[in-house]
């Protein structure tokens, strides 16, 4: 038995771009370790090292504290960014070189491998990461709680969702990744077409981490359920509360579906298994089913989030209350009932008949009332309001645009006639970046903009953060525009090369540019975070509540104390801190009566928890069987052991609460 | 002013790069939006009615968000303002209404036109169908005329006007046959047939390609179609017939065998049962042909 299983040092080999930058990694990471140990060590520096780790295990890498966890979520998720914007980047120019005799800077085996890279690094590390992250930052705040219902979970989510990362990533420098897509529809992704360990990463990163975003819904699902301020009911939630509620309703029905299609999958690849393969019974068209069925309340997951960010920006930037609350609601809940019955439109063209294509096709365009419903509220919240074109602000309007595009060739696409001419094509992909740049990623800055002064006290700024929006804006357009031309060209997606005869090449150069655009947008908004950092003193935020916001988390401080809330005082009405200045005039009540309450202590277990998972899926990934076991033990042990220990919360003293509040008034 | 510059300067980029790209696609073959086939028409015109419906919406909602957002930023201080204003049963009617009633239109158009552009469905014609089998290869296009006992590689010839019966499956990956000009897709799987009817106005070539990724050479898999008279098509049969070039199972397999970029060949059948074979192959030992195998 091969001691590393089928790992060996041909795995470290690769050709074109890929090997010149794993090249680079593998010489450049120890010589850069050992110029730090070398310059620690000549400078004297050891003790500010090991102070700087210490400060790092202490403060983020073990805290429970949703916020904290919530900060890890979104720098782990802006880092995943710019490697899948690196992968949009090389896509577009092969694409735009890649025409007649030449055949562009990569491989057609690379290139497969960079898109599957791309939509699962985007969908999963990316828009997951944000997501999680402003959930975390915010919705403990907004439902006026201390804290999550299950914070070690919450933590151990976390680490599952790093580990899928890292899993994903290293495949980049062991091995390869797979090139199938990023759903990897078998037959392709069986053994007999795509042997290597590629889609073998793909299955084990998203396994990982989707099991961390199981945990994760079910976890929030349970905090806004059980979790509230005593007096807020349903009814007088706020609407980013209700949008996330949905949102993970979605995630704790569709995400074990994914759990179980990936499992059928490993098995058909590991243990040579026939769930999905060609021969044997096996039956593919049953896989695409099965991932649609997760893939489409997936995208929901996704932006109904964004959704709620919209809500709150809206209202509070327009300074009125949000217009329609309970159509909001039920447009919600419409759109999450809706999204769990129309996952056949990825694929009207695998031949059912008329009749369940029709069904499915109706369903979907039925999606897009609810939808409109909510655009038309947005715009009625402006609507005698007094609009203040913040960043956030901008995003919407950016937002209102490009969603409305995407809504729009959406609907086209729901019906299955016209699906047959556009489906996987450019029309396709262009659809898509619609709603998920416009909707979700647009969405998504949106919300980090609006709330960052609640997690780091300090405000962004405006100048840089609206020339990022311009470039991502404009860059948007010109990226995604031609691709909506070219997919009626008849260009299919996914093509590394293409006859010059087509007439394809411009169009793909003008959706580079488009690229170089939202790179420059992404230029400014490192340059507005390190400007804004450096001058944080002067766009310091004292009061706690920046923009006149309406809901709790503008109630407390920037940035929020630890336990978020010193006094539970019960809520009365729909925007509980917009009525409060209303009536009392002043921001915070003068004198309050504190009380001794229970925070979770630290843990490094969740941490723990994810690392043997991820040594679990490498073990299998590689046929290490030796380890497998193992590893698989060291989980459970892990689990049993933070299980069994009971002493995982500390008592806050009012004593202390008091003197941590005298400071904030000051 | 100074405030209006950055949007300007971006929205002139964005508008200029877009009227000069809609200036090439007028210069270019849209294929989809330049038809040469009836159901290719009639995709094309149901594209058309469904965005004018579309725009119904479209159009509304850019104005309102553009007319509200400066009408009442907040330093036009003469706007109404009015914070507690927070529903209206009237307005929000309208607007549950109004999207469900042009989504009621289109779910009648979505209904009819599924039934009617069916790709299963065959093409009302007073001309003889013909029948063309395809399978889809790593990383070529098979073409199989059981009737004609003719075979070929990455093209594909039939007579205009005449409605063509294409039964598709695949001895590889799952695969999209399409030729935009003609018609919509249909996916190509292994052990499944799945079907097209499609049909030619008049004499042309047009490309079709694969649409689904299936590996290392799927952006080769490009074919020309080609329609043709009548009599053209005969005299191609008979040469193809007469190349004594015949495809057998050993040169099946030969192939079938994964290679790229393939020049378009063509062959005498000398298997004529081969579409079936390729099927079955996929078949459980024991299975009912019957479900799986559609006639």
């Amino acid at each position: 038995m091969k001691i590393l299983g089928n790992l060996t040092f041909d795995a470290l080999k690769h050709d074109g771009i890929t090997g010149l930058t794993v090249n680079a990694m593998l010489i450049g990471a120890p010589i850069a370790f050992i110029l730090l140990v070398a310059g620690l060590t000549y400078f004297k520096r050891w003790p500010t090292a090991i102070g700087f780790v210490k400060w790092l295990w202490k403060n983020w890498l073990t805290s429970l504290d949703p916020k904290k966890i919530g900060v890890m979520y979104l720098v782990t998720a802006f880092a995943m960014l710019l490697r899948g914007v690196a992968d949009a980047a090389m896509m577009r120019a092969q694409q735009a070189t890649s025409v007649g005799s030449s055949h562009g800077i990569v491989s057609s085996d690379t290139f497969q491998q960079v898109f599957t890279a791309h939509g699962t690094i985007m969908i999963f590390f990316v828009a997951m990461g944000l997501m999680f992250g402003i959930i975390n930052l915010v919705l403990p705040l907004q439902i006026g709680a201390r804290d999550v219902a299950f914070p070690f979970m919450n933590s151990a989510s976390f680490w599952l969702y790093v580990a899928g990362t890292v899993l994903i990533n290293l495949s980049l420098v062991v091995g390869q990744l797979a090139a199938t897509g990023w759903l990897a529809y078998p037959p392709l992704s069986e053994l007999a077409y795509s042997p290597g360990v590629g889609v073998d990463y793909w299955i084990w990163s998203l396994q990982i981490a989707g099991i961390g975003s199981m945990l994760s819904g079910i976890n929030f699902l349970v905090t806004i359920l059980k979790m509230r301020r005593p007096g807020m009911t349903l009814m007088k939630m706020p609407m980013f509360t209700w949008s996330v509620l949905n949102a993970m309703v979605l995630v704790a029905f569709a995400f074990p579906i994914l759990t179980a299609t990936l499992a059928m999958l490993a098995l058909d690849r590991t243990l040579g298994m026939h769930f999905f393969t060609a021969g044997a019974g096996g039956n593919a068209m049953m896989y695409v089913n099965l991932i649609w069925a997760w893939g489409h309340p997936e995208v929901y997951i996704l932006v109904l989030p964004a959704f709620g960010i919209f809500s709150e920006v809206v209202a509070t930037y327009s300074h009125k209350r949000l217009f329609g609350y309970t159509s909001m609601v039920w447009a919600l809940g419409a759109i999450t009932f809706l999204s769990f019955i129309v996952w056949l439109h990825h694929f009207f063209t695998m031949g059912a008949g008329a009749d369940v294509n029709t069904f499915f096709g109706i369903m979907t365009a039925v999606i897009a009332v609810p939808t409109g419903v909510k655009v038309f509220n947005w715009l009625f919240t402006m609507y005698r309001g007094r609009v203040v074109f913040a960043t956030p602000m901008l995003w919407f309007l950016g937002f209102v645009v490009t969603f409305t595009i995407g809504g729009m060739t959406g609907v086209l696409m729901s019906v299955p006639a016209i699906d047959f001419q556009v489906h996987n094509t450019l029309f396709l992909v262009a659809h898509f970046h619609n709603m998920i740049i416009g909707g979700v990623v647009f969405g998504y800055f949106a919300g980090i903009t609006y709330w960052w002064p609640k997690i780091f006290g300090f405000k962004l700024n405006e100048r840089l953060g609206r020339y990022a929006f311009w470039c991502w804006f404009t860059g948007f357009l010109l990226a995604f525009i031609p691709l909506y031309i070219l997919g009626l060209m008849g260009a299919a997606r996914r093509l590394d090369h293409y006859d010059a005869s087509m007439g394809w090449q411009w169009l793909f150069i003008v959706s580079g540019v488009g690229v170089l655009f939202i790179s420059a947008g992404i230029g400014f908004q490192i340059l507005q975070l390190a400007y804004s950092v450096w001058k944080r003193k002067e766009n310091r935020d004292t009061t706690g509540d920046p923009w006149n916001g309406r809901t709790l988390e503008w109630s407390v401080p920037s940035p929020a104390p630890y336990y978020n809330f010193a006094v539970l005082s019960p809520v009365t009405e729909r925007d509980p801190f917009w009525e409060a200045k209303q009536k009392a005039g002043s921001d915070r009540p003068a004198k309050q009566k504190y009380e001794d309450f229970e925070m979770p202590k630290n843990s490094p277990m969740g941490m723990f928890i994810a690392a043997f998972a991820f040594i679990f899926g490498f073990a299998v990934i590689w046929h290490i069987w030796w380890l497998v076991p193992l590893a698989l033990l060291a989980v459970i042990t892990t689990i049993a052991i933070r299980t069994l220990d009971d002493h995982s919360e500390y008592t806050v003293t009012a004593a202390e609460v008091e003197e941590l509040e005298a400071s904030h008034a000051q | 002013m100074k405030k209006i510059l950055t949007p300007a300067f971006f929205i002139i980029i964005c508008l200029g790069t877009i009227s000069l790209l809609v200036r090439y696609a007028a210069t270019h073959n849209v294929a989809v939006l330049n038809p040469q086939g009836i159901i290719a028409h009639k995709e094309f015109s149901l594209l058309v009615t469904a965005t004018l419906l579309m725009l119904i919406v479209v159009i509304p909602v850019f104005i309102l968000t553009f007319v509200i957002a400066w009408k009442y930023r907040a330093g036009n201080t003469k706007a109404k303002y009015m914070p507690n204003w927070d529903h209206h049963h009237g307005l929000e009617f309208t607007w549950w209404a109004i999207p469900c009633a042009l989504i009621f239109a289109l779910s009648i158009l979505n209904w009819n036109s599924s039934h009617d552009l069916d790709p299963y469905k065959p093409i009302a014609s007073n001309a003889k169908p013909i029948t063309i089998q395809v399978v889809s290869l790593d990383w070529k296009w098979l073409f199989i005329y059981p009737d004609q006992r003719v075979a070929t590689v990455n093209y594909v010839e039939f007579p205009e006007g005449v409605p063509v019966n294409f039964q598709i499956t695949s001895d590889a990956p799952m695969n999209s046959f399409w030729i935009p000009q003609l018609g919509g897709q249909i996916y190509a799987m292994p052990g499944m047939n799945t079907s097209l009817h499609l049909m030619a106005d008049t004499t042309g070539v047009y490309d079709g390609s694969s649409v689904n990724i299936s590996g290392r050479g799927y952006a080769g898999m490009t074919f020309k179609a080609a329609s043709v008279t009548n009599a053209d098509f005969d005299q191609w049969i008979k040469t193809a017939q007469r190349s004594g070039h015949y495809l057998t199972e050993p040169e099946y397999a030969k192939i079938a065998a994964p290679s790229e970029n393939m020049p378009a060949t063509t062959y005498a059948l000398g298997e004529p049962d081969l579409y079936n074979e390729i099927m079955m192959k996929y078949m459980t030992p024991g299975a009912e042909m019957t479900g799986m195998v559609m006639p």
